[in-house]
């Protein structure tokens, strides 16, 4: 599939975004107290940027971004439409968090509103990646590893920038490092597992079910149908630098989940560091996730390419 | 809407007889033709006499070449058109976030709402047989409509009321009508000469149906047939023949 760059920084972003609300909302309903409030409204103002920034910049990849108000309506059926409802009201809470923590009272309603912006952003992310786990026609997507692997990686994300705001605010050692670490870790396996399927899964179809041509043998592809690229090649049948993806894989999980568990030992060690440790982690999650977005996209193919005879189903490297 | 409606008892489709089309692409230029009418017309095209020309067509017509297997027969070519298929459950109508894309109640055609798109393309993705193309140009996803202007419309004879990509077949491969009657011409035909889905692990029952080639005399598509060895028999031949054969034959 081709990796379009505006869904790529959409799907990054408002996955950390979501993820850094999804954990203050976390804390706000355990524990009001634990967090100040100029730290809980700086978290918000950061969560719901990240997320703003990402979803304009998935209406860029729409071809026409002023009707994008249509998609709230078709939430019955369509996962894309339930992200953009989940995506909306979570700005709800968001707002409800910053007007409470401003007055400074009324713990109980800051625990429900924390509980409601934890709900909304785990629902929105879960709905981003159902979009493409419903999708039967790309098997790399269609797959019990899709949903924990964008809940890993968002929440994450979140971590990440939730742990370089805690060390501006109150530098001093704490859990976040240790949970950074854990988390990263796990969110790496997650996708190594994930390689792992992919690479072992056997095509959906092939080029004989897709033209019911099998019972007469083998099916290969003499002609194509057009001499030029059409919307369908360059859209599906995008096979640019998937010779790179061990390398790029590689890559992927050295940001992911060996650099941040890294920075966190040192943050532990050499607390004087924690903000420097902090930032150098939001930097490494952000390229590794950006790395693994690209190929998640790159490495998926689609069954249509079947009628061009290409190969579908699992990925090959050079 | 893109909840799916009810099963309708009238389900408008193609049938594609992969026996006698010959692969000339009439079906793709008349649809081009049809559709392209005016600048309004779902077939745009981008830069159409330049370099890398880019446009929206919804037949695609691909060729393959079958090799028997376990035989040392010909191997066979089958040209095969590709189009949409108006499933019966197709994702690329309950994927659609805004109601654009929508399956008729009355007659199960496929159509994209063009006011309604948004051009996230999502319902492409979700198409295992790549009957959706985008138009950058408009911003919109383009599909086969199955010539819905063309098959209600009382201005043009009966004769006519057809998909143009029917019309134009100089072969008769391509066949429309009712497949949800079972008593339609079409529905006869597949019943009569084995049709099937295409991809049906996928799960979106299509209605158009595909006729498989018949069996070829040279056993091709059938059974395993021995290679022919070319033996002459001489001794029936003319005199001159035979010294033509000697004096080649040196």
């Amino acid at each position: 599939m081709h990796p379009a760059l505006s869904v790529i920084f959409f799907t990054v972003a408002s996955g950390s975004g979501y993820g850094l609300l999804f954990l203050l909302g976390l804390l706000l309903t355990i524990d009001p107290q634990s967090i100040s409030g100029n730290e809980a409204i700086a978290a918000v103002a950061l969560g719901g940027a990240l997320a703003a920034a990402g979803l304009l910049s998935s209406m860029l990849h729409l071809g026409q971004p002023r009707r994008a108000w249509r998609a709230f309506s078709q939430w019955r059926s369509s996962w894309l439409s339930r992200e953009g409802v989940a995506a909306a009201l979570s700005f709800a809470p968001m707002l409800a968090v910053v007007w409470l923590e401003w007055r400074g009272d009324d713990a109980v309603l800051l625990r429900a509103c924390g509980l409601l912006l934890a709900a909304g952003a785990a629902l929105t992310v879960v709905c981003t990646a159902k979009i493409y786990a419903t999708l039967k026609t790309i098997p790399a997507w269609h797959n019990a590893y899709v949903l924990p692997c964008y809940l890993l990686l968002g929440l994450l994300g979140g971590a990440a920038w939730a742990w370089a705001l805690h060390a501006a605010y109150a530098p001093r050692v704490d859990v976040l490092p240790i949970a950074i670490a854990g988390l990263a870790l796990a969110s790496a396996w997650f996708k190594y597992a994930y390689w792992r399927h992919i690479d072992a899964k056997p095509a959906a179809a092939t080029t004989e079910s897709a033209t019911g041509l099998g019972r007469f043998g083998s099916v290969r592809s003499v002609e194509a149908p057009h001499t030029e690229q059409n919307y369908l090649t360059r859209e599906m049948g995008f096979a640019l630098a998937r010779k790179h993806a061990r390398r790029l894989r590689a890559i992927g999980l050295m940001l992911i989940g060996v650099v941040p568990p890294l920075l966190a030992a040192l943050a532990c060690l050499a607390p004087a560091f924690g903000l420097p440790c902090a930032a150098a982690a939001v930097m490494s999650v952000a390229g590794g996730l950006f790395v693994e977005r690209w190929l998640f996209f790159a490495e998926a193919r689609h069954v249509v390419m079947l009628y061009y005879a290409a190969k579908t189903g699992t990925t090959q490297h050079a | 809407m893109t909840m799916l409606p009810p099963p309708s008892p009238k389900k408008l489709g193609l049938v594609i007889d992969l026996d006698i089309c010959v692969g000339c692409h009439a079906c793709a230029v008349a649809c081009k033709e049809w559709n392209d009418g005016g600048q309004f017309g779902p077939l745009p095209d981008e830069n159409a006499y330049g370099r890398e020309p880019l446009g929206v067509w919804f037949n695609r017509v691909h060729s393959y070449e079958i090799e028997p297997a376990e035989t040392t027969g010909p191997a066979m070519t089958v040209h095969f058109p590709r189009s949409c298929l108006h499933c019966e459950t197709p994702d690329c109508v309950t994927v659609c976030p805004t109601g654009a894309s929508y399956k008729r109640a009355e007659d199960g055609i496929v159509l994209v709402d063009a006011d309604k798109c948004i051009g996230c393309q999502l319902c492409a993705w979700a198409c295992p047989y790549g009957a959706r193309e985008y138009s950058q140009e408009r911003g919109t996803m383009q599909k086969c409509t199955l010539c819905v202007d063309r098959i209600y419309n009382e201005t043009l004879s009966e004769y006519d009321r057809q998909p143009a990509c029917v019309m134009a077949c100089p072969t008769r491969a391509r066949h429309f009508g009712d497949l949800g009657d079972a008593e339609s011409k079409v529905s006869k035909l597949v019943a009569e000469r084995g049709g099937y889905d295409l991809m049906p692990e996928m799960g979106y029952k299509p209605v158009n149906k595909y006729l498989p080639p018949r069996p070829r005399r040279d056993g091709c598509a059938t059974q395993a047939a021995p290679a022919r060895e070319e033996k002459v028999d001489l001794s029936t031949a003319s005199p001159l023949l035979r010294w033509m054969d000697r004096i080649l034959s040196r």
